[in-house]
């Protein structure tokens, strides 16, 4: 069974700058700063956020670290160009160095965690400079995975793509004129030379994607998603970093004391008053 | 007779009810600029949709005494409005609402009876269910109001047009969703196509005004509608966008519709009741 993931790219669009717009404006800002990694997650977010709010309102920054291939940052560098964004560049090496040497024994996931954490820490502090709002660029699909590392690439103040499937981000950023070269690249986390995210996940994007939407849009159950052609040992993989990730989808749980508490009987949207 | 129809689809401030009003009388000004006789404003047109705990900060009485109402009361003295608030009764009991205003009075309140708590929504926690569908007369004839959930279900537009009303009036803020190959999101196809069968059905007229702008990451598609007793669109406000639609109900096309197809005449409402209570009492 092929699932047809196709989004109207118009729509989505159409929906996704008109949100853009309306959640820096409420909020007083004009702007928005956007971390630039060469990726194709970025590039859209970036596209969508120059359309929302005019190139000239946005911010993009490339945080490279010693061993970011150059490819990234050309990438990077070009879809800032094509979009007409202002581009700045600050390195983070000199800020995760320190940490990475006070350990010989530091791991990879480590690593990758210190440096998406060095670039939350600038794009904050940009976002005070440029008095912009972080815009994030994490897709559907590894945020269902937990592909993602908490406080570092899922801090934002608002992400435009977050309900877009790695396919349907492919399919609105070829729409949006996205650089080929960023569209057609292996998605990668760029911390090792020929790392890939398809690699280290041991599946494609294509494969998960049909079945994250038959789990989570369409509530097949797991007898449901086998008998669609997927193989047990697939869903339930995939079932289990679900659960398993859930704690990077929601804030921390306050311990509850009293009669009114943030978070379970204090209930009010952030567009409060806007 | 006519009806000089304008569908005000607003993008609301959550929250706050005095900047709410005042785009509720902007759009009152250039609704009368254009010989309006009726405005009709979204689900929660004065408070926002996705209130929460503001439910009871925002809540206004349908009264001329009341800071929110008097100037809609006053208005309601050249055109006919209707407005979407939260209404509390004297046992503080909160409703979603819409008022029809007409003349400095208001005519009829209805609260929403069926409260969507599932999936993305989460109104039966906040709010209390209404507990009566009921047409009412105005100097265009006999209307009745429903709001969003309430004509997802088939029985109130079913009883208010056995209860007279030739005209539906119904207020949705419909949040958008179901993204897919095609131009149109779901819920909007969804609701389109409801309310065009309503028409059909009913041989009456169904309008339908829906709010825009976003709530947090929701959207709100607006594309207001109105389609006649043959069905046909008449009226078809823009996506996303804020609009005053304006179009004319020409009340004649009723009988003239009826007379060729008396659905309305051949209702058989003692056979439903029959059944309705042979089944509720299984």
């Amino acid at each position: 069974m092929r699932i047809d993931l196709s989004i109207h790219t118009e729509l989505a669009r159409k929906i996704l700058t008109g949100f853009i717009r309306s959640e820096v404006t409420r909020t007083g800002f004009t702007r928005a700063v956007i971390g630039l990694s060469g990726g194709i997650d970025s590039a859209l977010s970036c596209a969508l956020a120059a359309e929302a709010l005019g190139p000239g309102n946005v911010l993009a920054l490339r945080m490279p670290y010693q061993t970011s291939s150059s490819d990234s940052l050309e990438d990077a560098e070009k879809t800032a160009a094509r979009f007409g964004v202002r581009m700045e560049t600050i390195e983070i090496t000199p800020m995760v160095q320190p940490i990475i040497q006070l350990d010989p024994h530091i791991t990879n996931v480590r690593k990758g965690n210190l440096m998406a954490r060095a670039r939350m820490i600038l794009l904050y502090d940009q976002s005070e400079v440029f008095h912009g709002l972080v815009v994030g660029t994490s897709n559907k699909t590894e945020i269902l995975l937990g592909y993602t590392t908490l406080w570092g690439d899922m801090a934002s103040a608002l992400n435009p793509i977050g309900d877009l499937y790695k396919t349907q981000v492919r399919q609105l950023s070829r729409a949006m004129d996205v650089p080929r070269s960023v569209v057609e690249k292996a998605p990668s986390a760029d911390l090792w030379l020929g790392q890939t995210d398809e690699g280290e996940l041991g599946f494609t994007y294509e494969e998960v994607d049909q079945l994250l939407y038959l789990l989570v849009d369409r509530r097949y159950s797991v007898g449901d998603c086998v008998a669609a052609g997927f193989s047990q040992e697939f869903v339930d993989q995939v079932l289990e970093r679900i659960r398993r990730s859930q704690y990077k989808r929601m804030m921390p749980p306050i311990a509850k004391l009293s009669n009114r508490t943030i978070g379970y009987d204090f209930l009010y949207l952030r567009d409060w008053g806007t | 007779m006519q009806i000089n129809l304008a569908l005000a689809q607003i993008a609301t401030k959550l929250g706050n009810v005095q900047a709410n009003l005042e785009k509720h009388l902007d759009y009152i000004h250039q609704a009368e600029a254009q010989r309006a006789d009726l405005v009709v404003f979204p689900e929660l047109s004065l408070t926002g949709y996705i209130l929460q705990d503001l439910v009871s900060t925002v809540s206004h009485k349908p009264a001329a005494d009341d800071p929110v109402f008097g100037p809609l009361l006053k208005a309601s003295q050249n055109l006919d409005l209707v407005v979407g608030f939260v209404d509390e009764d004297p046992r503080h009991r909160f409703y979603i609402a819409s008022a029809y205003l007409s003349g400095g009075r208001v005519l009829h309140v209805h609260h929403k009876v069926y409260l969507p708590t599932y999936a993305l929504f989460d109104e039966g926690r906040f709010f209390a269910r209404g507990d009566s569908i009921r047409a009412f007369d105005t100097r265009f004839g006999r209307m009745g109001m429903l709001i969003c959930e309430d004509f997802w279900h088939a029985s109130p537009p079913y009883l208010l047009w056995l209860d007279g009303a030739d005209v539906l009036v119904f207020s949705s803020a419909s949040p958008g969703r179901g993204l897919n190959e095609h131009a149109k999101l779901e819920s909007a196809w969804w609701v389109e196509n409801v309310n065009q069968s309503y028409a059909n059905l009913f041989t009456s007229f169904v309008v339908h005004s829906n709010r825009v702008g976003y709530e947090d990451g929701l959207n709100f598609w607006g594309a207001a509608t109105v389609f006649d007793p043959r069905g046909e669109r008449l009226a078809h406000g823009p996506y996303f966008e804020e609009a005053l639609t304006m179009t004319t109900l020409d009340l004649n096309q009723i009988r003239r519709t009826r007379s060729r197809l008396p659905l309305m005449r051949d209702e058989r409402a003692d056979l439903v009741h029959k059944e309705l209570t042979r089944i509720l009492s299984k």
